[in-house]
């Protein structure tokens, strides 16, 4: 630790491992040292070479050989190489952040449950959706009880990649589980929409809760708002599009007839690091696997290691 | 009556138990499922369709939640059909694969797989799953109005590959003109081996005459709905369909007058307001809009102060999709906010 960071590496040069990396180089926690491919040719490779970064195509091998040069790794290939890759990682004494939806260790957000899993070997982050909605589902939680709660992601469809397409339930199902486990709703159903207009739109959020008849909407308003803030802070174009709206019901919802509702409309607008701005869905994971890595390295490695 | 005993020239799909649940607000009980079913099934039409009119797992805050489940009234109308079969709905990101197996145990035999027109690489799964499932696979092709015959062509291959067994053509918004219909039926036709469907609305008074084209098209599955009942002005009226095929000769298997007492005396009774081209109705033909928008923008309209007529033009400038209600009321805010403003 040259400068008291905590060095990582990311293991995948696609699309979301270069925009990783971008974001990783102005962490003031995190010393990103490599990249890691198995791609030559790849614009992520000659990126991190541009950077000055160790750029290598010879994959985990290459990573295991220097294991004792790195305490976290970003895991940004797929569920399947990450399932592979995981046990190899663990057993390096290698703490893995999970970008995939391989679902080997916990699934965290980051303002929901991160603290409670900051001692575990491999951390997942559920789905983008997931990401973007179960901090709202958990504000609201935290005031009154949810009986039931449903998210609407839209994405660009220039920003779903394969592995979306070809497994959506996928996304819909697990988001659907970080709901109920993480945010605190009895039930929970989530949607996805994709959306092909040009100029494509930025991701789009909705999320609903169904409310007791006793909630307190003031109380409910407020701390979605600093939720918001909350996750805004480290994923900057997180934002509400209007205040949350309160509906009468009753609604009969599968969690139970519910007396009201509240709608959350948010939008998440990309940095742009690499991933295009509209592509806000894969900036939040980003971001958020940087989150946890920073707050890992702050709060866990730091106290390990003397600087 | 003319055509009688041939074999008939399409498959009559009847969706009023389907698409007919957005024109209820997904209100159907299970009595007046029975009552259609019974009826469609002695009238002679091969396939009735039942799910919530966003497909399974479509009862939800954002598209409106089913008064009873729709398991229970695919059951029931299971047990009132005889010759019939059972089809479903599914709309990948809305329900899931494993809904298939349920309503498979349920009789439902036809799984029809809907994608918005530019994004059929997310319907393998479920094809795939349906066909493991035994059953009949259908590809659906929403708001295929939205893109040029060839694309439409070459996205229906990928749902061909994927194992179904007939694509659709889907005109969602009604949006379709006799020209766009036929275009988009012939280069499927062309591009495809498995049979070709056309699922009309008639926003712009057009569904019978574009079926009618797309069969001339070489399509052998049409859809239908008694009285139209469904989203937007309504899809293409079975019963009036069966009647004017009947006298050009085409031959259905379906019964026209059984379909004319189904019409008046089991679903008119029901509809809550009759099925007419007002002046949203239309606007989503001329704009563009997917048709299962109409009641959601007339009650953000309402709740906001605005008029649904430029919620409507709005979401057609917007190009909004299939399954994006949510943005009915985003758009009426935002509407409302200019409003305020000036």
């Amino acid at each position: 630790m040259r400068d008291g960071r905590v060095p990582c590496a990311v293991l995948g040069t696609g699309n979301i491992g270069t925009d990783l990396m971008e974001k990783l180089l102005r962490s003031p926690v995190l010393e990103l040292r490599a990249m890691v491919g198995i791609d030559p040719e790849s614009d992520g490779l000659a990126r991190a070479r541009a950077r000055g970064l160790e750029a290598t195509h010879e994959g985990i091998d290459w990573l295991l050989a220097h294991a004792d040069e790195f305490r976290l790794v970003f895991e940004a290939t797929s569920a399947k190489v990450h399932l592979r890759h995981a046990p190899r990682l663990r057993e390096a004494g290698l703490v893995a952040i999970d970008l995939t939806p391989a679902a080997v260790g916990p699934a965290v957000v980051p303002p929901v449950n991160l603290r409670e899993h900051l001692g575990e070997p491999n951390l997942n982050l559920i789905t983008c959706g997931g990401q973007a909605t179960v901090p709202i589902v958990h504000a609201v939680t935290r005031v009154c009880p949810v009986p039931y709660a449903e998210i609407v992601s839209t994405v660009a469809s220039r920003s779903a990649g394969p592995g979306t397409r070809q497994n959506i339930d996928e996304f819909t199902q697990r988001t659907a589980r970080g709901l109920e486990r993480l945010g605190g709703a009895a039930r929970g159903k989530a949607i996805i929409v994709l959306n092909p207009a040009e100029p494509p739109i930025l991701m789009r959020n909705t999320v609903y809760c169904a409310l007791p008849e006793d909630a307190d909407r003031d109380a409910v308003a407020r701390s979605v708002e600093a939720m918001v803030a909350e996750v805004a802070s480290y994923v900057p174009g997180y934002r509400l599009k209007s205040p949350p709206l309160f509906d009468d019901g009753p609604f009969e919802t599968p969690g139970g007839r519910a007396a009201a509702r509240v709608t959350v409309l948010l939008e998440v607008e990309g940095a742009g690091d690499y991933l295009p701005t509209y592509a806000g869905n894969l900036d939040i994971m980003t971001a958020s696997a940087v989150r946890v890595g920073e707050t890992i390295a702050r709060e866990r490695l730091a106290a390990e290691v003397p600087a | 009556m003319n055509g009688e005993g041939r074999a008939a020239a399409f498959r009559l799909t009847d969706t009023t138990l389907r698409d007919g649940s957005h024109a209820v607000s997904h209100r159907f009980t299970e009595e007046q499922v029975r009552a259609v079913a019974r009826a469609l099934d002695r009238a002679g039409v091969p396939v009735i369709e039942v799910s919530h009119g966003d497909g399974l797992g479509g009862s939800s805050f954002n598209y409106g939640f089913s008064a009873t489940d729709e398991r229970e009234l695919l059951a029931a109308a299971a047990e009132e059909i005889s010759a019939a079969k059972l089809a479903v709905l599914l709309l990948p990101g809305i329900g899931v694969a494993e809904d298939l197996k349920v309503v498979r145990d349920l009789g439902a035999s036809v799984a029809r797989v809907a994608t918005h027109c530019t994004e059929a690489d997310i319907s393998p799964q479920h094809i795939g799953m349906a066909k493991d499932l035994g059953m009949e696979a259908v590809g659906f092709l929403m708001m295929a109005h939205m893109i040029e015959p060839r694309a439409l062509a070459k996205q229906a291959r990928i749902m061909e590959e994927a194992g179904a067994d007939c694509v659709y053509v889907t005109d969602s918004a009604g949006a379709m003109t006799v020209p766009d219909a036929r275009a988009r039926v012939a280069a499927l036709r062309e591009a495809l081996s498995c049979e070709v469907g056309f699922h009309a609305h008639n926003n712009l008074s057009l569904a019978v005459a574009n079926s009618l084209a797309a069969v001339e098209e070489g399509a052998t599955q049409i859809d239908g709905c008694l009285c139209g009942l469904g989203a937007g002005a309504g899809n293409c009226p079975s019963e009036i369909l069966v009647a004017v095929c009947d006298k050009l000769g085409i031959p259905t298997g379906v019964d026209p007058l059984a379909m004319m007492d189904a019409a008046e005396e089991v679903v008119r009774p029901l509809m809550p307001r009759p099925q007419v081209i007002d002046r949203s109705g239309l606007l989503l033909g001329y704009a563009g809009v997917y048709s299962s928008f109409l009641l959601h923008a007339e009650r953000a309209a309402e709740r906001f102060g605005v008029d649904a007529k430029d919620i409507l033009i709005e979401l057609g400038r917007r190009k909004v999709v299939g399954g994006q209600e949510d943005m009915i009321v985003d758009v009426a805010l935002d509407l409302s906010k200019r409003a305020g403003a000036g």
